[in-house]
């Protein structure tokens, strides 16, 4: 039992090692701070951006890095767990639906911009970018059941 | 709903509009991340396989000078003079005389309504280009003749290193990579103003091969130095290099342009490739040039070096045989011209210190920040500029702001795939970046498929290309023959065949299909992919083979077909075959190749066509083939 166990945090690490590596613009086992959340999504997680700084305050649990770069070597073991205990999973697509639906029928363009100052607020490049894919532009309206696939069909 | 709210580690009393929000929010960024992932690795895929083939490349050249040395000592029937010089042409020796040789001996017809050139240049003659080069018009073989041979001129005059100062003008532009993509060329001058006294521009090199305009990027920068010789300045770059055009499509784009002057303006721009200078200075802080450095890079011998006594990669064929060998520290000596404009021209920047060879190019060395500071404290530097690499922004910095890489191609690999920039610098020398991309898209996500698409299409021919070796090495995982292996082992096969430092887990199901016990498939890798056309007589190793080699064979052709008719003897054909594959050790039945030709379409006096024989090794993915059909 016990080598089966060891079988599957090996590939883990070695799936973490590879989602990493794409990263690594110099192959020296770092990364930029900023791309860890984007490499933990990558992988299947789904956490909001307390969560990712929450992980990351682990990563550097002992010393705080200034160079502003993650070294696999922290980054490995705290991601292995994350996987293993399978945190951070998706909120099913149905409750997505129903939170565009609660909001309204169809969310105007105003109202997708209030909606996302709440929460954990948008860049205003997410911003932008979100209402450019998302948001009709004849209309300025978001029609949800529309949108809604383009952010589950990978 | 309280199960959910909890979930996002809100307070029960969370308004249902707030967690609304943070949903959406979630799966956004979870999406902008798996969308980020898939066009990473879909560039990563463009330019490990970019770079593998450079890395062939040069396998094919240090194999040349061996090939050459092969045949002159068996004594083959002067065939290798013939075979590996440049193609000729009159030998012009007094360059005073070249314009009006030129107008002698080529006539430009009345029908001709394209610029007609009078020398010395002016800016009218700069706008015309311009003008015609935006209509798609070609200028005249007789006026590309004669541009040359005047750059040539100017040329041979400058110096190894040009020093610019920014004393009197304003902003010096700093351009990068354009390999042949004339619309980024008239965005940046759209962008930024026309060459002149007061808006000077360096070009750093590698202005050719890949895109389809290199022959006009060319004239128009030629153009802009003979006209503002003292402001204008081109760095040369590794593809500024006859065998480079040859295999990248420098060669062809000439020779269909211009059918039948071709060999003349070919032979002349060897020429003036060579004597391209190699480094530019600014106020003595900020070196540009095309690559990089390396441990050994000394500018006082650069600048008194032959330049042009260093021309294309047969002269250094042998030296980079014996780099692939790993002797290269050892054999490195200060002296050796060769070595020190490759490291110019090849080198890369990394993180790590050190000076490493550059295995991924297979030619010129890593370096890292301890290798620029010894560089800078030794000459006073402040900054290198230097381009080589593809950026996805245009421009990177790196060696804690020393070293920046400025790249000006956009749209590289794809349609969308990266923006181009150049660089700005005031007299403080502080530099300003401008990014660009020539076309513009709205929707990122279809962006990406389109990207991811491509990246794909080119690694799945170079799965095809590698067939046996695949499936041999599948079948050691395969101990009880189910056809399934593993994720993990099919991932190790994968990189020990392709050695292309892929993300494999990732690209697996575009790739390949697993069953729902997790385990992979390993021939569905090949499903969707087979040969243009049916080779009844082939056998399979032999048919992939041609398969895998067809671009550097496409090369050997092109060398011994000298007058570009399509056509070498069936002769010819099979002995640099034969040669071909006993230098690369892969073993083949001795008439099997013999079969093989016989079984395409050949004219009966004995000369293959030789593009008709490699299309039939071109790798045609079965969807598109239904597409078309």
């Amino acid at each position: 039992m016990a080598s089966r166990k060891d079988a599957v945090v090996a590939e883990i690490e070695k799936k973490i090692t590879k989602a990493f590596e794409v990263f690594d613009r110099e192959s020296n086992k770092t990364v930029d701070v900023r791309e860890i959340g984007c490499i933990i999504r990558s992988l299947g997680c789904f956490p909001n951006e307390a969560e990712v700084q929450e992980l990351l305050d682990q990563v550097n649990i002992e010393v705080e890095d200034p160079s502003g770069f993650v070294h696999l070597d922290k980054f490995l073991p705290v991601m292995t767990k994350v996987l293993l205990d399978e945190r951070f999973q998706p909120i099913p697509e149905d409750v997505l639906l129903h939170a565009f639906e609660s909001l309204k029928g169809y969310l105007l363009r105003q109202n997708v911009i209030l909606c996302c100052f709440s929460g954990e607020p948008f860049t205003q490049e997410e911003m932008e970018d979100m209402l450019n894919v998302a948001v009709d532009p004849e209309t300025n309206i978001l029609h949800y059941r529309d949108y809604l696939p383009k952010l589950v069909i990978d | 709903m309280e199960k959910v709210t909890t979930n996002l580690g809100l307070s029960k009393s969370a308004s249902w509009g707030s967690v609304a929000a943070i949903l959406i929010q979630k799966w956004y960024r979870f999406t902008m991340a798996r969308l980020e992932m898939r066009r990473r690795y879909s560039l990563s895929i463009f330019q490990s396989i970019e770079y593998a083939d450079e890395q062939d490349q040069l396998i094919l050249v240090s194999s040349q000078a061996k090939l050459e040395l092969w045949w002159k000592t068996a004594n083959q029937n002067g065939l290798v003079s013939q075979i590996f010089t440049s193609p000729s042409a009159p030998q012009v020796v007094d360059e005073g005389l070249c314009l009006k040789e030129f107008e002698k001996k080529i006539d430009v017809p009345d029908s001709y309504y394209g610029p007609r050139l009078s020398f010395p240049l002016t800016a009218e003659d700069a706008n015309a280009l311009l003008h015609a080069f935006r209509n798609e018009q070609l200028l005249h073989a007789r006026y590309v003749l004669q541009l040359l041979s005047e750059t040539r001129r100017v040329l041979k005059e400058m110096p190894n290193i040009t020093h610019l100062s920014t004393s009197y003008s304003k902003e010096i532009t700093v351009c990068g990579d354009l390999h042949g993509n004339l619309d980024d060329l008239l965005l940046i001058f759209y962008k930024n103003g026309l060459p002149s006294e007061q808006n000077r521009y360096v070009f750093n090199g590698d202005f050719v091969d890949r895109g389809k305009n290199s022959m006009e990027i060319l004239i128009i920068l030629f153009a802009f130095l003979l006209i503002y010789p003292n402001d204008l300045h081109l760095n040369r770059g590794n593809h500024e290099d006859y065998i480079m055009n040859l295999r990248y499509g420098f060669t062809k784009e000439v020779s269909k342009k211009y059918k039948d002057h071709w060999k003349q303006i070919l032979c002349l721009l060897r020429d003036v490739f060579s004597w391209l200078p190699l480094a530019t200075i600014i106020d003595s802080k900020v070196l540009i040039l095309h690559g990089g450095i390396s441990d050994t890079t000394d500018l006082d011998f650069l600048n008194a070096l032959e330049r042009n006594k260093v021309r294309d990669r047969t002269d250094v064929g042998i030296i980079l045989f014996s780099l692939k060998n790993s002797a290269y520290i050892h054999e490195r000596k200060k002296e050796t011209q060769d070595l020190h404009i490759l490291d110019i021209l090849w080198s890369d920047p990394r993180s790590q210190n050190g000076c490493t060879p550059n295995k991924c190019r297979g030619g010129g060395c890593y370096f890292g920040p301890d290798v620029t500071a010894k560089l800078f404290a030794r000459y006073n530097l402040k900054m290198l500029i230097r381009s080589h690499e593809f950026k996805p922004e245009g421009y990177e910095i790196s060696h804690d702001g020393k070293v920046i890489t400025i790249f000006s191609a956009s749209n590289y690999y794809e349609e969308g795939s990266n923006r181009g920039a150049y660089i700005k610098l005031n007299p403080e020398l502080t530099p300003r970046f401008v990014q660009y991309q020539v076309s513009k898209f709205t929707r990122r996500k279809n962006l990406v498929g389109t990207i991811e698409s491509a990246a794909l299409k080119s690694l799945r021919e170079k799965i095809y290309a590698h067939r046996s070796e695949l499936t041999s090495a599948f079948a050691q995982y395969d101990t009880n023959g189910t056809g399934r292996i593993s994720v993990n082992d099919w991932a190790e096969a994968m990189e020990s065949v392709l050695q292309l430092e892929l993300p494999w887990r990732m690209l697996r199901p575009q790739l390949v299909q697993m069953n729902p016990d997790g385990e992979v498939d390993f021939m569905s890798c090949f499903y969707d992919l087979k040969m243009g056309q049916p080779t009844k007589e082939a056998q399979p190793a032999l048919a992939e083979t041609l398969c895998r080699y067809r671009k550097d064979l496409e090369i050997i052709f092109n060398i011994i077909d000298k007058d570009h008719s399509g056509l070498i003897s069936f002769e010819e054909f099979s002995q640099t075959w034969r040669l071909f594959t006993s230098h690369l050790g892969i073993e083949v039945e001795d008439d099997s190749i013999d079969k093989l030709v016989l079984s395409i379409d050949y004219n009966k006096d004995g000369h293959i066509d030789f593009n008709e024989f490699l299309e039939a090794f071109h790798v045609v993915h079965r969807l598109e083939k239904k597409a078309n059909s």
